[in-house]
């Protein structure tokens, strides 16, 4: 007995055209941790409550997990992997490191995507915006306070720029 | 989750054909309650039909005045829509208050009105809930009950409805658009939600072979006297124990409408016209609100572990009403 | 000196393939043919399962195996096979052995399917009927069959009465008798626990598992599987927190092993979030303070007494009630620790067990005292401070806590305060102040290391300790580095896999202190074999030196007293035909040396609150924590674990409470949403002060740990800040608005 019908779509992942056949069941959390083993993208609860799989779809911050694969036929996909730009870090992959913005790392490519998904949307002004539009992801180790930093100089560097 | 068959609409009727040629279907579109439901067996649709692709992303001018949000418009664009934040200032609080930026990017406005409940028991499969099978039982009612209904409730339900965003349409009297097989109707969102009563099974009045497509805002925002305020465990990401949405139409210090709708605290925003009206002609102040704020909570009957949000709920429509008269910042 | 590396604010080593999504945690290691499992959990708390049908999940194509207590292979018998390293006394838990039900969510069966969504689907198929027992969860109501723990416990301590207390307590002018109570806590490290068991050709397993110790996950396959130890191989380089979740290898090691030798394909089994409300928790404690004082503030008269639940089959004991033996000079102590069996898990070391919490009843206690007596809290530690921990008649090797209390009490702006509650006032906000003590155990454990040079001047050091995000990586380097003076980037450090040399569970502050040591060691030994070996060459400046007489710095080694005169290490080697040089270290703490001192270390915690006069929103707007903790290995990754204890203080003075529903005898807000932890919007000022303390007795480096520290004393001075704002005293975590509206 068969479970599950499959549909073909086409991803474009890190910049990379992918035409995938997917079950109509798989999030797009499992499907690129389990079947492209594009594991950088974090499984914390697989309810959308702890933001550790957050990645930029068609540039904006949202939860793989709470997202069924099939439904992003065309969509551009940024994960963790797709930051740096080769063996350059991206300057908020550089700062998480210079800040210590965390410990076991495990939430780590979530705050980051999530950090550029802020600078994108440009409506975080505070220091109390940056942690309120940040609490989306949830960091077990404490490192709130240095991602805080990481965020407020990654802002700086916007607003010049 | 469970197996189920999937399909994409190409516009509303042909949804509402998919809709009603499968058995158990529902739409998806955000999914990020659905989702979330599915992966622990609450809900469990053997048909999805993707309305991603019925448009319906768009807020636009209404003749006579407001505006109409798209249902498919994301709560981040919504809350964000200069027009929205401009003169419905209330509403763009009610939803950022909610959830995150993540889950906002993602969640649409008529799916955000279509979430179910976060009472404990209806997530848990190893116990009783009326609302995920009816006539289990609840086990709220002598369980843990924190984030549970003081309004409104009934000895088969006291689940809440978890929305920020209903909350503030409650107070901006919204109307929710919606098709079905027979046509256009309008439903004003206050008589969207339902009470549990014997049925707690069903949120809302809507119908199960309907679609939202619209949410209509009034002319009237409350865009310069407004307040969303919201009491929670922790300082973001978590549901409400008390909210209250206030708007007051002033005239120099004389309130001519006051609207307050409370979240939290019911199975669906709580108003109560009637106590709202007693403010009209009155001035703002903190004696008078102290009045409305008693009115609005009679009547109201916590449970082991949520007395404690009847006097939140009292102090909470006083705080909101001064913030709202700008008395108090 | 480009080599100097330790105690400076050094980048973590693996910070690189962090922020890149290269570090690979358990679930994420992936082999050809992998087929994963999925847990089911029992709904009931206990009883017995009367029926199980797996029909509708095995008639599924892809769908392998559903593992009950029907099909599963017996496994050893003995308790002691399921003993593992931080096993409490009892008979440890043994999954689908048989058809009993011990506690809610017990795993009952596990689905094998080809895709981890076909697995999931398959377990929804699976029906279940079981017979109900009436069950006993609540402690309260079951204090009546409190019993002494007995049995030892790594790093457990039994209570420890000194003098006369209840002569002390009547006679005393002051007295406080108090309750204190808090709630269940899960250690929910972001990464849910894992386990990847691939079963090899020849028999063998290797296994990736989320364990802070795969020394203690392959001893508990090998015991309960009968398994060769040599056959198993167990890796974990990087683990997404745990807290003391992974100190015990858990339920799904079992299962994924179970599944892998049975079918003998390799198996993942990744728990649910849900799932990690299932195996342990910092366990409930009522407890009770009674103090005496004499006028001037001086203790006369502790009693401690603490009531904590464990399960039917094991007796869990941690350190509840000794802290109040061993912070303050007072000679007559009675400390009474009392369990009680209930029907759930075995609770669990979740970080600074027993101190958390016997801590935090303690210091709210002192505030309370301080008041009774009108005497500033600070005051009145100092007036009861000690050098000797009276507990074990030891002086303690060092205790800067007074340049703590200084250090904090400055930067906070102590002195400032007003100590009238609801004296401070900012809009509808009543601001607070409060502080306590905090305490935890300097230990140093053995451990080994293994290090090799290779003649292009790299070196690789291996333990197989584990880095839970504490760093270990990153010392491991700097120490290795600057013992040899090489640069960091020749330096990798290599853990997390049980072919490594053996170090013990990285659990209870004691890595750095360990493992660091052992680095240390084998580097040494290296750096005597190079010094040796230069000696030999020709015309050898270096010839009859000794290691008093060189340093290694900048690659090279150098005379002490003609810095001119050095040879890069390379050139050694390649001189001497060296290819590597391969060391190991066996380090055993000094006990003759230890035994003689009390060792811990020490800090003191300053915190403001802001409370809304009306809606009870608590917001901690300002923590200072000066920390007592021996030589600071990384100033950088130091701080941060500080920060990390500050942030769990917070969390669970205002938040986190497992509930259990005694209807079910369930934790009913098993997930992250209804359990609720600190998210970035709780935490604002946070200020760590590290203090100078030297100390060569709790290990040879002068490191004492710094894991817990940061934690213990949080709650209390969060508390009785919140009693400074308000008038209120809540002696019940977490402090939610309700309780101080």
């Amino acid at each position: 007995m068969s479970s599950i019908s499959k549909e073909k779509i086409t991803l474009k992942i890190n910049g990379t055209e992918q035409q995938l056949e997917v079950e109509v069941w798989t999030s797009l959390l499992d499907l690129l941790r389990e079947q492209l083993h594009l594991t950088g993208t974090k499984k914390g609860c697989d309810h959308g409550q702890c933001g550790a799989c957050t990645l930029l779809l068609d540039g904006k911050r949202i939860n793989s997990c709470l997202t069924l694969a099939v439904m992003h036929d065309g969509s551009e996909i940024t994960t963790i992997e797709g930051i740096a730009n080769g063996d350059e870090l991206h300057p908020v992959q550089q700062a998480f490191i210079e800040h210590d913005a965390f410990q076991c790392g495990y939430c780590t490519p979530g705050q980051i995507c999530s950090t550029i998904g802020l600078i994108n949307e440009g409506k975080a002004k505070t220091l109390d915006d940056i942690r309120d539009l940040m609490s989306g992801n949830v960091c077990r180790c404490g490192a709130y306070s240095n991602i805080v930093k990481v965020v407020q100089e990654a802002l700086e560097r916007s607003e010049q720029a | 989750m469970r197996s189920f068959t999937y399909t994409r609409a190409k516009d509303v009727p042909s949804a509402l054909q998919d809709l009603s040629s499968h058995q158990d279907a529902k739409f998806i579109a955000g999914g990020t309650n659905l989702l979330d439901l599915m992966k622990i067996d609450v809900m469990k649709p053997r048909h999805l039909v993707d309305i991603t692709g019925l448009g319906m992303k768009s807020i636009e001018e209404r003749k006579g005045g407001g505006l109409r949000l798209g249902a498919l418009v994301t709560n981040a664009d919504t809350a964000y829509h200069e027009q929205v934040e401009k003169r419905y200032p209330l509403l763009s609080h009610a939803i950022l208050a909610g959830a995150s930026a993540q889950l906002r990017n993602k969640a649409t406005d008529a799916g955000n009105l279509l979430q179910r409940t976060r009472c404990y028991y209806f997530y848990d499969t190893a116990t009783p809930c009326n609302k995920r099978e009816p006539g289990s039982g609840c086990s709220a009612i002598n369980g843990y009950n924190r984030n549970h209904a003081i309004l409104g409730h009934s000895e088969h339900c006291i689940a809440t409805h978890p929305s920020d965003m209903a909350v503030g349409l409650a107070a901006l009297e919204a109307t929710i658009r919606v098709t079905g097989p027979q046509g256009e109707r309008e439903i004003p969102i206050a008589d969207f939600y339902r009470l549990p009563g014997d049925m707690p099974q069903k949120d809302t009045n809507l119908g199960e072979d309907e679609i939202i497509t619209a949410i209509d805002l009034p002319s009237r925002g409350f865009a310069d006297n407004y307040a969303y305020l919201k009491n929670r465990d922790r300082a973001s990401y978590a549901f409400a124990l008390v909210s209250v949405a206030a708007g007051l139409e002033m005239d120099g210090d004389t309130i001519k409408e006051a609207r307050i709708a409370l979240g939290g605290v019911a199975h669906k925003p709580w108003r109560k016209p009637e106590a709202e009206a007693m403010l009209v002609g009155k001035k703002a102040n903190r004696e008078n609100f102290m009045t409305v704020a008693d009115a609005y909570v009679q009547g109201a009957a916590g449970f082991k572990y949520n007395e404690f949000k009847i006097e939140l709920a009292r102090r909470s429509i006083v705080r909101a009403l001064m913030q709202a008269a700008k008395i108090d910042q | 000196m480009a080599t100097d590396f330790i105690g400076k604010p050094k980048n973590r080593v693996d910070g690189r393939v962090k922020v890149t999504g290269k570090a690979q945690y358990t679930a994420e290691f992936h082999v050809p043919g992998l087929t994963h499992g999925v847990v089911i959990s029992s709904a009931v708390a206990k009883g017995k399962i009367s029926k199980i049908d797996t029909s509708k999940a095995l008639a599924l194509d892809g769908v392998l195996q559903v593992f009950t207590h029907e099909n599963t292979p017996k496994q050893a018998w003995l308790d002691l096979s399921y003993k593992d390293m931080d096993a409490p006394p009892g008979s440890p838990f043994r999954p689908l052995q048989d058809n009993k039900i011990r506690f809610s969510m017990q795993p009952v069966a596990l689905v094998v399917a080809e895709t981890p969504e076909l697995a999931r689907y398959a377990a929804m198929l699976v029906e279940i009927s079981y017979t109900e027992e009436s069950f006993e969860t609540k402690l309260i109501d079951n204090l009546d069959r409190n019993f002494a723990g007995k049995g030892w416990r790594a790093g457990y301590e039994p209570p420890k009465s000194r003098g006369d207390f209840k002569e002390a307590y009547e006679q005393a002018a002051v007295k406080l008798d108090v309750e204190y109570f808090h709630g269940a806590e899960h250690h929910n490290p972001m990464e849910m626990h894992a386990s990847v068991v691939i079963y090899e050709e020849d028999g063998g397993l290797t296994i990736y598992d989320k364990t802070q110790g795969v020394k203690n996950s392959q001893h508990y396959v090998a015991m309960v599987f009968g398994i060769s130890r040599s056959k198993i191989r167990v890796l974990s380089p990087f683990v997404g927190g745990a807290f003391g979740s992974a100190l015990r290898p858990q339920y799904q090691l079992f299962l994924a092993t179970l599944a892998a030798l049975e079918l003998k394909r390799p198996v993942k089994v990744e728990l649910s979030r849900q799932q990690m409300f299932s195996f342990g928790h910092r366990p409930i404690t009522i407890q009770r303070l009674m103090l005496g004082a004499s006028a001037d503030g001086t203790l006369t008269a502790i009693r401690h007494s603490a009531y904590s639940e464990t399960s039917r089959f094991e007796n869990y004991m941690e350190n509840v009630v000794n802290w109040s033996g061993k912070m303050y000079k007072c000679e007559n102590v009675e400390e009474v620790y009392k369990l009680v069996k209930l029907d759930m898990y075995t609770p669990l070391d979740m970080r600074a067990p027993g101190g958390a919490t016997g801590v935090y009843a303690l210091e709210c206690a002192m505030d309370e005292l301080a008041y009774a007596l009108k005497m500033d809290p600070l005051q009145l530690r100092l007036k009861n401070y000690t050098d000797e921990d009276m507990s074990k008649g030891k002086p303690f090797s060092s205790k800067e806590l007074l340049a703590c209390y200084r250090q904090g009490a400055e930067r906070f702006g102590w002195e400032k305060r007003n100590p009238e509650p609801r004296s401070m006032k900012e809009g509808h906000n009543y601001v607070g102040w409060g502080m306590a003590t905090g305490i935890w155990d300097a230990m140093q454990v053995p451990a080994r290391c293994q290090a090799v040079l290779s003649v292009d001047g790299k070196l690789k050091v291996s333990s197989a300790t584990a880095d839970i995000g504490t760093g270990t990586y990153t010392i491991m380097t700097q120490i290795a580095a600057e013992t040899l003076g090489l640069p960091l980037e020749n330096v990798e450090a290599k853990l997390g896999d049980s072919s490594m040399p053996f170090a013990f569970i990285e659990g209870g502050s004691t890595t750095a202190a360990s493992v660091g040591t052992a680095v240390k060691y084998v580097c040494d030994k290296i750096a005597e074999n190079l010094l040796k070996e230069a000696a030999k060459m020709e015309n050898s400046p270096f010839c009859g030196a000794d290691m008093e007489d060189v340093v290694f710095e900048d690659g090279t080694i150098r005379l002490k007293r003609e810095p001119a005169v050095s040879v890069a290490i390379t050139e050694i080697m390649r001189n001497r035909g060296l290819h590597s040089i391969k060391k190991k270290s066996t380090v055993v703490p000094n006990m003759l040396k230890q035994k003689s001192y009390a060792r811990n270390t020490h800090s003191a915690v300053f915190a403001e609150v802001k409370v809304d006069e009306d809606l009870g929103t608590i917001k901690v707007t300002r923590v200072v924590s000066a920390v007592a903790g021996g030589r600071i290995l990384n100033a950088k990754t130091a701080h941060s674990q500080i920060l990390g204890g500050v942030v769990w203080g917070i969390s669970m003075a205002l938040e986190e409470d497992s509930f259990m529903d005694h209807n079910f005898g369930r934790f009913i807000n098993h997930d992250l949403e209804k359990y609720h932890m600190a998210v970035n919007a709780d935490i604002n000022d946070i200020e760590v002060i590290f203090v100078k303390e030297e100390d060569k007795v709790v290990s040879p480096m002068g490191v004492k740990g710094l894991g817990e520290i940061g934690l213990v004393g949080v709650a209390s001075a969060i508390g009785n800040a919140v009693y400074h704002a308000t008038g209120r005293r809540v002696r019940n975590l977490p402090i939610t608005p309700d309780k101080v509206m």
